[in-house]
């Protein structure tokens, strides 16, 4: 199954050379340069994962995390940073970042990072949906 | 033993390193830009054992990009070059056209951090003044803190040297809103260091140096 994902980064040279390498990959890459941008495009449209640069203009990537995670808490998130400091890293866990990669990234790991995530999206999906007809069933009294 | 740490090496200090790590994160970038670049070609090359021809319009791109983000490395380590060389005199002639713009290079990514713009006037005729190279940088660098915070999110700071009768003034202007308290401590020190008065201006909406000769 393809994976869709969301990069997003304020430099636009990586943003569109890092989706056209996940797309000689097979996924299906969306970019966006701003975090607010990114934060309603994650609402609109909903992806397997989001590929996060920690420092932006505007909203920094952790706000702009907490804001993606509060209105879609399966959402699967992989932090970018350029100095991955201890702090921040574990900031980011304790607002349900799945990963947190330094650059410049290994490409195949990322990859490998995404198709996780989209992994660990569909087990949350599917978990929630046996959740839902366990509740119907309990309801009906079958 | 808990040692008092000094004010203006401490600040000194402080600013240094500030400095140096937003240098350094800048660097990462355009490394991670070359390096997705480098992947990139490695990738058509792959394609191209595999059968897939390679554009070469596709190649000519990716080598400009390459080409881009090098001079944009170079750019920033030779103002990191320019940084560090202004602690090697206590005191010299400083060229304030180049100092402006070391400093608004230098201070590129907290002004994008803060969603403001920052620009110079050049001076209508070449100014310089005796000083101490790394305490004017780190006042210039404390204030233009200051006046981005009172221009706020998209706002827009223009710096304008000025020759006046005794000395030199940097005017910052478009600071909207000056209700913070300036001078702090740290910038007292260093304009007392240097000589330099520090004055807002609620109804100009300015922050000015003004730096004897």
């Amino acid at each position: 199954m393809t994976e869709k994902v969301l990069l997003v980064d304020d430099e636009i040279d990586f943003v569109d050379t890092l989706a056209e390498r996940m797309k000689t990959r097979g996924m299906n890459v969306s970019t966006s340069t701003s975090a607010k941008e990114a934060i309603k495009r994650v609402e609109e449209e909903g992806f397997d994962a989001v590929v996060l640069d920690l420092m932006m203009p505007e909203m920094d990537g952790l706000e702009a995390l907490a804001a993606m995670k509060e209105k879609n808490p399966d959402l699967q998130v992989i932090l970018l940073t350029g100095y991955g400091s201890v702090e921040k890293g574990v900031e980011a866990m304790k607002l349900g970042a799945m990963d947190f990669l330094e650059k410049p990234i290994d490409t195949a790991n990322l990859a490998e990072r995404i198709q996780k995530a989209q992994a660990n999206r569909m087990i949350l999906v599917e978990k929630k949906t046996e959740e839902k007809i366990r509740k119907i069933i309990t309801g009906k009294g079958w | 033993m808990e040692q008092k740490p000094d004010g203006l090496g401490w600040n000194g200090l402080q600013f240094f390193g500030r400095i140096s790590a937003s240098i350094s994160h800048e660097i990462k970038n355009v490394l991670a830009i070359i390096n997705e670049n480098a992947g990139l070609l490695e990738d058509y090359c792959f394609m191209a054992e595999k059968g897939k021809p390679i554009d070469p319009a596709r190649l000519k791109g990716i080598s400009e990009k390459i080409a881009k983000h090098v001079i944009r490395g170079d750019g920033i380590i030779r103002n990191m070059n320019r940084f560090a060389h202004s602690v090697d005199e206590p005191n010299h002639q400083v060229d304030i056209a180049d100092l402006l713009e070391l400093m608004i290079a230098l201070n590129s990514r907290f002004a994008a951090n803060k969603n403001v713009q920052v620009a110079h006037k050049s001076p209508a005729e070449p100014l310089a003044i005796p000083a101490n190279p790394f305490y004017l940088e780190n006042l210039l660098f404390l204030c233009l803190q200051y006046a981005m915070d009172a221009a706020g999110s998209r706002g827009a700071v223009t710096l304008i040297p000025k020759k006046e009768a005794d000395g030199i003034a940097i005017v910052m202007t478009g600071l909207a809103d000056l209700s913070a308290p300036f001078p702090g401590p740290p910038e007292t020190a260093l304009a007392e260091a240097i000589g330099a008065t520090l004055t807002t201006d609620s109804t100009a909406k300015s922050l000015t140096i003004a730096l004897k000769k």
